[in-house]
C-alpha cells in the first residue's frame, strides 16, 4: 500500500475505533468512584493475613503471586532473547571506550556508585513495608553498577559484574521463585502457598514467603537490567 | 471533568497508533509502541482511583478503616510496565541487527529492498 | 492435583537452571535436558486428561480459594479438553527439540533451548488459566520467546523484519486485550473469568461490555491470525527456523482461538445469551473468510513455509467457525481439530525440515525433483498433505451442511497445495515453471546448508506426530467423549458455581454423533488429490482468479505500518458489527 492509502485506511478506521473506545469508557464508574470488591477485600485482610503493611506487595508476591512468576519469566525471556539476537561475535579490539574525560564527572559519578546501590538494596529490602520491592529496587541497584561504566572505566565495570555471575544471579533469581512454589507443594500446601513463619508485622522479619520472593525478584531484576544494558553497551558503534 | 483520565488513556492509545502507522524510523516506532502502552497504565490506575483515599500502604498508626485506592490495578500496572520494558529491549535488539544487515531502519525503505 | 502447577513450573524451572549453569555444560546437554522436560510435560498433561475426566480440577495458587463467592487468587481450571491441548504443546515441543538436534548446522546457543522451554511453559499456562489477567501474562510470556525465535537467523534481513512485524502487531493486540481487561475490571471488580461472567450477566449488554468483548477478541484473533489480523503471520512463519515452526504452526495460532472461546464461554455467554445467534454469525463469517482466503493464498505459494503459514491461517478459520457455533458439538469438534490437525501440521513441518536439511531448498520450483532420495520424508509429506485436507471436515462435529461443505473445499485446497508441492519435489512431476506460483521473497528460503546425510532424527518425530494425529482423529468413541466433556464445559452457570462456591457441576451427555463427518472427510481427500493434479497440469490461469490474487499478494508487503492499519480496521469493523448486533434494547 502507498503511504496515502495506509493513512486513509488508518484515519477512517481509527476514528471509528476511537468512537467505540470512548463509548466503552463512558460505561466505567465515574473517576474516583470505583467500588470493586476485590481490592476492598485485599485492603482489609492483607495486613492481618500476611503481616505486611504494603498491600500491593502482598498482591504481587502472594495473592496474585502466580502472575508475578510469569512476569519474572517475561523479563528473563527478554534477557535470553536479546542475548540470542545480539550473539554475533564482536571484535575484541572494538571494546566500548571510556568516554569520560572530566575528572570532576568521574569523581562525582563514582562516588554515587555506593549510595545508588545501597538505595536500591534498601528499596528491595523494604518492599513489603513501604513503597518499593524487588522490581522497583532492582533498577537503582543495576544503575549503580552501570555508573561504574558510565562515569568510570569499562574494565572496572566488567570486573564488578562478570558475565558468569550475572548469568548465575539471573537464573538463580527466577529459579528461586519457582522453587518457593515447589517447596510449598513438598510441605503439603498448594503451589506458592505460604508455609513459613509470618514474623512480626512492620519489621523486616515479617511476611513469610513474600520476603523470600521479594529478595529473589530483586536479584533477578538487578541481573536482568545489567545484562540487557550490557548487551547494548557492547553494540556501541564508533564512527571511523 | 471526571472523564478526563479516561479520555487521556484513549488519546494516548490512538496517538501512539498513529505514530506507528506513519513511522519512518524503527526506533521512533518502538517509542510510539511505548506511548500506546502508556495508555493502558493510565487506564488501569484511573479505574482504581478512589477520591480522597490514600495509597494502599498501612504503616503502623494509620487505621485501616480510612480506606485506600484499589491495590489490584497497581499490581497489574507493575506487570504491564515490565512487559513494556522487555518488548522495547527485544525490538531495539532487532533494530540494531536490521541496521547492520540492511543499512536502513525505515520500514518503507526495507520494502523496496525486498522485491 | 499436585500435578497441575508442575506442567508450568517444571519447564520454567528447567529454563532458569539451564540459563544459570548451561554455559558450563557440554552443548548437547542443553538439548537433552530440554527434550526430557518437554516429554515430562507431555506425560503429566496426558495424566491430567484422565484425572480430570470425571470432575473439572480447580487449582487455586497460593491456596487462596474464593471467599463467599469472590475470587481473591488465581486459578487454573483443568478439564480433558484443555489438558489435551497442553499435551499437544508438550508433544510438539518434544518433536521440535528432537528435530533441532540434527537440523542446525552450527552449534546452537543455549539461549535457544531456554527460550523454547519458556515458550512451552507459557503456552501450557495460557491454556489452563481461568483468570483473565493471568491469561494476559501468559499471552505475553509466550510472545517474547516467539519473537526472538522468529528472528533466530540474524544474518537474514527477512528474518529480522518478520520478527519485528510479529512483535509490533502482537504487542498492539496485547494492549487491546489489556484495555479490554481494564474495562471489565472497572465494571465487575473481578479478574476471575467465572466471576466476571456472574457479575456481567446481572447487567445489560451495554457499550462497555461490547467494547471490552471487541478488544479482547481483537487481541486474541491477532495471535490466531484471523483476517485481517493475519498479515504478520505469514512473514514470521516463513522465516522462523523449521523446528520452531513445528510449535508455531502446530499450536500457537490455535491458542488465540482458544482464548476467544474460553473468554466467551466463561465471561460473556451469560450477558450475550439473548444474542448468541449474532455472535455465531460474526464468528462464522470471520472464520469462513479466513479459511477461504488462507486456502487460496496457500495454493499459490511456491515457498513451502509460506504455504504452510497460509494453511495455518486457513485452518484457524475453520477452528474459529467451530468455536463460533457456540454449542457443545462446536467446542468438542474445535478441540478435536486443534489436537489432530496440530499433530498433522507439526508432522508436515518435520518433513519440510528434513527436506531443507538434505537439499538446502524449501521452494517447490527450485527443489523440483530433488527429493527423490528421501523415501520416508516423501511418504510423510504425502500422508500429511492428505491429512491436512481430511482432518478439518472430519473433526467438525456440528454446523449446517453448507458450512461443512465449504470447509470441505477450503481444506481440500490446503491439502492440494501440499500434495502438488510434494509431487513436484519428491516425484519430479509437472513443469519446472508455473506462472501462478509466487516465489518467496529474496533470501527467505535458504535456511541451512545442505548435507548428504539427513538423519533419521529429522523425520522420526514427524512419523510419530502424524500417527498420533490420525489416532486422535479416528479413535473410536473419542469424538463422543469429547462431545460429552464439552457439554459439561458449556454449562457455564453450573461451572461458575463449582469454581466460586465449590458446588460440584453435574455430569452431562451430548447427543449421539452422526457418522456423516466421515463422508465429508473422504470428499475432502478426493477433492484434494484432484486439485493437486489440476495445479500441476493446468494450462492457463483463469483471468477471473489472477487479478484478485495479484491484489491480495500485493497487500502482504512486509511494511509494519500497513499491518497495524489493517489491525485497526479489523477491530473497528468487529466493534461496529458487535455494537449493532449485541446491544440490549432500552
Amino acid at each position: 500500500m502507498s503511504r496515502t492509502a495506509r493513512l486513509a485506511l488508518f484515519a477512517g478506521s481509527g476514528l471509528v475505533l476511537a468512537a467505540l473506545l470512548v463509548w466503552g469508557l463512558t460505561g466505567l464508574p465515574a473517576f474516583g468512584d470505583f467500588q470493586g470488591e476485590y481490592g476492598w477485600i485485599l485492603n482489609d485482610v492483607a495486613g492481618s493475613e500476611r503481616h505486611v503493611t504494603n498491600v500491593v506487595s502482598a498482591i504481587v508476591f502472594d495473592y496474585r503471586g502466580f502472575d508475578t512468576l510469569g512476569e519474572e519469566f517475561i523479563l528473563f525471556a527478554a534477557v535470553m532473547a536479546v542475548a540470542l539476537l545480539l550473539r554475533e561475535a564482536r571484535d575484541e579490539r572494538e571494546r566500548p571506550r571510556d568516554e569520560v574525560r572530566s575528572e570532576a564527572v568521574r569523581a562525582v559519578g563514582l562516588s554515587l556508585v555506593g549510595p545508588t546501590v545501597v538505595l536500591g538494596l534498601f528499596v528491595i529490602a523494604h518492599g513489603y513495608l513501604t513503597p518499593g520491592g524487588g522490581f522497583q529496587g532492582g533498577i537503582p541497584t543495576a544503575a549503580g553498577l552501570l555508573l561504574i561504566y558510565a562515569a568510570g572505566r569499562y574494565r572496572a565495570y566488567r570486573a564488578a559484574s562478570p558475565q558468569w555471575l550475572l548469568d548465575a544471579a539471573e537464573g538463580v533469581g527466577v529459579a528461586a521463585i519457582v522453587a518457593v512454589g515447589i517447596a510449598a507443594l513438598l510441605a503439603g500446601g498448594l503451589f506458592l502457598e505460604n508455609v513459613v513463619d509470618l514474623g512480626t508485622k512492620g519489621t523486616l522479619a515479617s511476611s513469610g514467603t513474600i520476603a523470600i520472593l521479594n529478595t529473589a525478584t530483586g536479584l533477578a531484576v538487578t541481573a536482568a537490567v545489567v545484562l540487557l544494558c550490557h548487551e547494548f553497551i557492547e553494540e556501541v558503534m564508533y564512527p571511523e | 471533568m471526571s472523564f478526563l483520565p479516561y479520555a487521556l488513556a484513549a488519546w494516548l492509545f490512538f496517538v501512539g497508533l498513529y505514530g506507528i502507522v506513519t513511522s519512518r524510523h524503527f526506533v521512533h516506532l518502538v517509542i510510539c509502541l511505548g506511548v500506546t502502552q502508556s495508555s493502558t497504565y493510565v487506564l488501569l490506575l484511573a479505574i482504581g482511583y478512589r477520591t480522597g483515599k490514600k495509597a494502599p500502604i498501612f504503616t503502623s498508626g494509620v487505621p485501616v478503616k480510612v480506606g485506600a485506592v484499589d491495590p489490584v490495578v497497581q499490581a497489574l500496572t507493575l506487570t504491564d510496565i515490565v512487559v513494556g520494558v522487555t518488548v522495547a529491549a527485544l525490538l531495539l535488539a532487532l533494530v540494531i541487527e536490521i541496521w547492520k544487515r540492511a543499512g536502513t531502519v525505515d520500514p518503507d525503505e526495507l520494502r523496496r529492498n525486498r522485491t | 492435583m499436585t500435578l497441575v502447577p508442575l506442567v508450568v513450573a517444571v519447564p520454567l524451572l528447567a529454563a532458569a537452571v539451564l540459563a544459570a549453569f548451561g554455559h558450563f555444560a557440554p552443548s548437547r546437554l542443553d538439548n537433552a535436558v530440554a527434550i526430557a522436560v518437554t516429554a515430562a510435560v507431555t506425560v503429566i498433561s496426558t495424566v491430567l486428561v484422565f484425572r480430570s475426566s470425571d470432575e473439572t480440577i480447580h487449582y487455586w495458587f497460593g491456596g487462596w480459594r474464593p471467599r463467599s463467592g469472590i475470587a481473591i487468587g488465581i486459578s487454573f481450571s483443568v478439564d480433558p479438553l484443555v489438558a489435551s491441548i497442553a499435551a499437544l504443546v508438550g508433544a510438539l515441543a518434544t518433536a521440535a527439540l528432537i528435530v533441532s538436534w540434527d537440523y542446525f548446522a552450527e552449534r546452537v546457543p543455549p539461549y535457544f533451548h531456554v527460550l523454547v522451554l519458556v515458550f512451552v511453559g507459557a503456552m501450557v499456562g495460557f491454556v489452563l488459566s481461568s483468570d483473565l489477567f493471568n491469561m494476559f501474562v501468559f499471552f505475553e510470556l509466550m510472545s517474547v520467546p516467539a519473537y526472538a525465535l522468529t528472528g533466530y537467523r540474524i544474518e537474514q534481513q527477512s528474518a529480522l523484519q518478520g520478527a519485528i512485524n510479529f512483535a509490533v502487531v502482537n504487542s498492539i493486540g496485547a494492549f487491546m486485550l489489556l484495555t479490554g481487561i481494564g474495562l471489565l475490571y472497572g465494571r465487575t471488580g473481578a479478574l476471575n473469568l467465572a466471576q466476571i461472567g456472574q457479575v456481567l450477566s446481572r447487567g445489560p449488554a451495554d457499550g462497555l461490555v461490547i467494547v471490552a468483548f471487541t478488544l479482547i477478541c481483537a487481541g486474541f484473533l491477532t495471535k490466531a491470525g484471523a483476517i485481517p489480523f493475519h498479515f504478520w503471520l505469514s512473514d514470521a512463519y516463513a522465516v522462523a527456523p523449521a523446528p520452531v515452526c513445528i510449535l508455531f504452526a502446530g499450536v500457537m495460532s490455535d491458542l488465540g482461538v482458544h482464548g476467544v472461546g474460553r473468554v466467551y464461554w466463561d465471561a460473556f455467554s451469560g450477558v450475550f445469551a439473548r444474542h448468541a445467534a449474532a455472535v455465531t454469525g460474526v464468528f462464522v463469517a470471520v472464520g469462513l473468510a479466513t479459511a477461504l482466503f488462507g486456502a487460496l493464498l496457500a495454493f499459490v505459494q511456491a515457498g513451502l513455509k509460506r504455504m504452510l503459514a497460509f494453511i495455518v491461517i486457513s485452518h484457524v478459520g475453520v477452528f474459529l467457525a467451530a468455536i463460533g457455533l457456540l454449542d457443545a458439538l462446536g467446542l468438542a469438534g474445535a478441540t478435536l481439530l486443534v489436537v489432530a490437525d496440530g499433530f498433522a501440521k507439526g508432522a508436515v513441518f518435520c518433513a519440510v525440515a528434513s527436506l531443507a536439511r538434505r537439499t538446502g531448498h524449501t521452494d517447490e520450483l527450485a527443489a523440483h525433483g530433488l527429493g527423490r532420495q528421501l523415501p520416508v520424508t516423501r511418504v510423510l509429506f504425502a500422508v500429511g498433505g492428505v491429512a491436512l485436507a481430511v482432518l478439518p471436515p472430519l473433526a467438525i462435529l456440528g454446523g449446517h451442511a453448507w458450512l461443512r461443505a465449504t470447509f470441505v473445499v477450503t481444506s481440500a485446497l490446503t491439502g492440494a497445495a501440499v500434495l502438488r508441492a510434494g509431487a513436484r519435489i519428491f516425484l519430479g512431476f509437472g513443469p519446472k515453471r508455473d506462472p501462478l506460483l509466487v516465489a518467496p521473497p529474496r533470501g527467505e528460503e535458504a535456511e541451512v546448508p545442505p548435507t548428504p546425510r539427513a538423519g533419521a532424527l529429522l523425520w522420526t518425530p514427524g512419523v510419530l506426530l502424524l500417527a498420533a494425529g490420525l489416532a486422535v482423529a479416528f479413535a473410536p468413541g473419542l469424538a463422543q467423549r469429547a462431545a460429552d466433556q464439552a457439554a459439561r464445559a458449556v454449562d457455564r452457570p453450573a461451572l461458575a458455581a463449582e469454581t466460586l462456591h465449590g458446588v460440584p457441576a453435574p455430569p452431562r451427555e451430548a447427543g449421539g454423533l452422526s457418522p456423516v463427518r466421515y463422508a465429508y472427510g473422504a470428499a475432502a481427500g478426493l477433492l484434494a488429490v484432484s486439485l493437486a493434479a489440476l495445479g500441476l497440469y493446468r494450462r492457463r490461469i483463469p483471468g477471473l482468479v489472477e487479478r484478485p490474487l495479484d491484489c491480495l499478494k500485493l497487500l502482504h508487503d512486509g511494511v509494519v505500518g500497513d499491518y497495524v492499519a489493517w489491525l485497526t480496521a479489523g477491530t473497528a469493523v468487529l466493534g461496529v458489527l458487535f455494537a449493532f448486533l449485541l446491544r440490549d434494547g432500552p
